[in-house]
């Protein structure tokens, strides 16, 4: 009977051992999976893409002919319309967070529009897209135009930005602040002296991370803009206007293998634009962490 | 004399500075106002328009008929098969995310020192920055062809289980970040105190931090899921424009998304059925989404006033 159990014992023991050194190994078999994806998405891209890479691609209007067609007109879309919706988009976040970090202190009021930033953050992006175009661009008679797509952009983004102004000013230790409220001054001095001076930086990161998901995002301007052929550039506001992406889907949606090739060498440009703009927030870290050396 | 007016001038001055703290005070507060409003007008576009939409089709029918032919010329207002789709390709995705996340969150809560994890973390982030129409290109071009087909040959080009897959991938730095934070809240003195009664790393990871960071876990699936159903161009691209319901994931499906993308692809002019029927498919799919994230939320604040 002892016998028994201190078998069964010695033999769970033995299992719990086992699992033991084994489970690491499993858990970063997911881990491995993770980046593995990342890496062949890149790599088949790049294989597929790489030798259609060319100026072509850049400087040409779109065209029925492969060896010609280029994204111009969706290159200049992307910059008018990012470009925009990040110039409403960032002023708005930044001024968000002050409200909710320096002026509000925790009222009723700053955590219901707060909560709302988090109900707008689960909105699918889709969606946006959709009310962009009954709401933007009918209703208010703005038409399926740049500025309709800059203004549904902005908002689809300002959740996230937000959200990083707001963790901006929480790193802004209390001392300081104090410190100026001792000396008299106003809520605004406070805030422009002394916390906006030091959040700037980390602000910014959370702007480029915003321009980058705009860009990114296909589904919303599809809706807005309609899958257009568009063989000229963009003259105001109110033209009408294609984006990267969307070039991109429209190439993948053809069945030819050039096509196929062209939109690799498309994704390919993208990447490269995202992947600079990330390297543009990690050289803003560390003039950020530099910046708190000296502080 | 020369007090007096000093006196004069700073009382100004003071003022002056009160005068502009109020008003950035209400500018910084309306736009704090824009999401909330912005929020108020998602919802009332979408309602209104969706009710010209409910004034040619029943509520019921759209409920519960078995088919959406709104593109055709013999229209069916059936939303079935789009949510079927959706529900579908979601199960998918939370079939791989699911376990990859959690998974993922364990190895770097518990058994990386933080240099690996400040590599690993970012890489496994990059999943979400990717945008998704390079998703979408790859579950069609490369998933489908030469994975799936090796596996299953007589699945068809356009599958719902690509694009499943992909958005599977897509929404594990969702599973990952959320559950990683859960788990890296269980307090030190759980994981001290199992190791106190003999425990080794693989119980304190499983026995111990796992069941502790449940609620975090499940929230975190959650919003993956709602994050999932919301998801287009993969859906678009790799799914085919086919709303039929079906539950083999080998054929071409329409999720509701997948339906909105088809819409505005093709001639839908403003005014007719195929317009309003984005609006009333859109507020179906927000409602649907609201509801998860809502529960989502709750359960992440539960779990973060327990310690």
């Amino acid at each position: 009977m002892g016998d028994q159990i201190l078998a069964q014992y010695s033999r769970r023991m033995r299992f719990r051992k086992i699992l033991d050194k084994v489970l690491p190994l499993i858990l970063s078999v997911a881990v491995f999976i993770a980046v593995a994806t990342v890496f062949s998405v890149l790599f088949t891209t790049i294989m597929t893409g790489w030798h259609r890479l060319s100026l072509n691609l850049i400087l040409n209007y779109p065209s029925a002919n492969p060896n010609e067609a280029g994204m111009r007109s969706a290159i200049l879309g992307s910059i008018y319309t990012v470009g925009l919706s990040a110039l409403i988009c960032i002023p708005l976040s930044i001024a968000t967070a002050i409200y909710l970090v320096e002026y509000s202190r925790g009222g009723r009021l700053a955590s219901i529009l707060s909560y709302n930033i988090s109900n707008l953050a689960g909105v699918p992006s889709v969606i946006f897209g959709v009310v962009g175009l009954g709401f933007l661009a009918y209703w208010l008679g703005m038409g399926r135009t740049i500025i309709t797509g800059a203004f549904t952009l902005a908002i689809l983004i300002l959740p996230l930005v937000t959200v990083t102004c707001v963790e901006a000013l929480k790193t802004i230790p209390d001392d300081l602040r104090l410190g100026a409220y001792a000396l008299g001054a106003t809520t605004f001095q406070v805030v422009r002296r002394v916390v906006l001076p030091r959040a700037l930086p980390m602000m910014l990161t959370g702007g480029i991370l915003g321009i980058s998901r705009a860009l990114g995002e296909a589904a919303p301007i599809l809706i807005v803009s309609g899958l257009l052929f568009i063989r000229d550039d963009p003259t105001s506001l109110f033209s009408r206007f294609t984006v990267i992406p969307l070039q991109l889907f429209n190439w993948v949606s053809r069945p030819q293998p050039a096509f196929i090739e062209l939109s690799s060498a498309g994704i390919i440009v993208l990447l490269i634009i995202l992947f600079a703009l990330n390297g543009l927030t990690i050289a803003l870290r560390q003039v950020l962490a530099r910046r708190a050396e000296w502080a | 004399m020369t007090a007096t007016i000093q006196h004069e001038a700073l009382r100004k001055a003071i003022q002056r500075k009160r005068i502009q703290d109020r008003f950035f005070h209400i500018t910084f507060l309306s736009a704090t106002f824009v999401s909330t409003i912005s929020l108020i007008v998602i919802y009332v576009t979408l309602g209104l328009e969706s009710f010209n939409f409910f004034a040619h089709v029943s509520i019921v029918e759209f409920l519960t008929s078995t088919k959406w032919t709104v593109l055709f010329a013999d229209k069916n207002f059936g939303v079935l098969p789009l949510l079927n789709a959706t529900v579908m390709t979601s199960l998918i995705a939370i079939a791989v995310a699911g376990p990859l996340g959690v998974m993922i969150a364990l190895f770097l809560s518990e058994y990386v020192s933080s240099t690996t994890r400040s590599v690993v973390k970012p890489v496994v982030e990059t999943l979400a920055g990717i945008p998704t129409v390079v998703y979408g290109y790859f579950a069609l071009y490369f998933i489908t062809p030469n994975l799936l087909r090796t596996l299953w040959t007589n699945i068809q080009i356009h599958n719902a289980l690509a694009v499943g897959l992909m958005i599977g991938i897509l929404i594990i730095p969702i599973v990952a970040s959320i559950s990683d934070d859960a788990m890296k809240a269980v307090p030190a003195d759980l994981r001290l105190a199992a190791y106190a009664v003999g425990s080794r790393k693989s119980d304190v990871a499983l026995r111990v931090v796992f069941p502790a960071a449940l609620s975090g876990v499940s929230a975190s699936i959650i919003l993956a899921f709602a994050r999932a159903m919301g998801e287009t161009m993969i859906a678009a691209i790799a799914g085919g424009f086919r709303s039929v319901l079906t539950f083999n994931i080998g054929e071409a499906m329409e999720t509701m998304t997948a339906y909105i993308a088809q819409v505005a692809t093709g001639d839908a002019p403003h005014g007719t059925i195929e317009y309003q029927s984005l609006f009333a498919v859109g507020l179906f799919l927000l409602l649907i989404t609201a509801v998860l994230n809502y529960i989502g939320i709750k359960v992440v604040k539960r779990w973060a006033i327990r310690y």
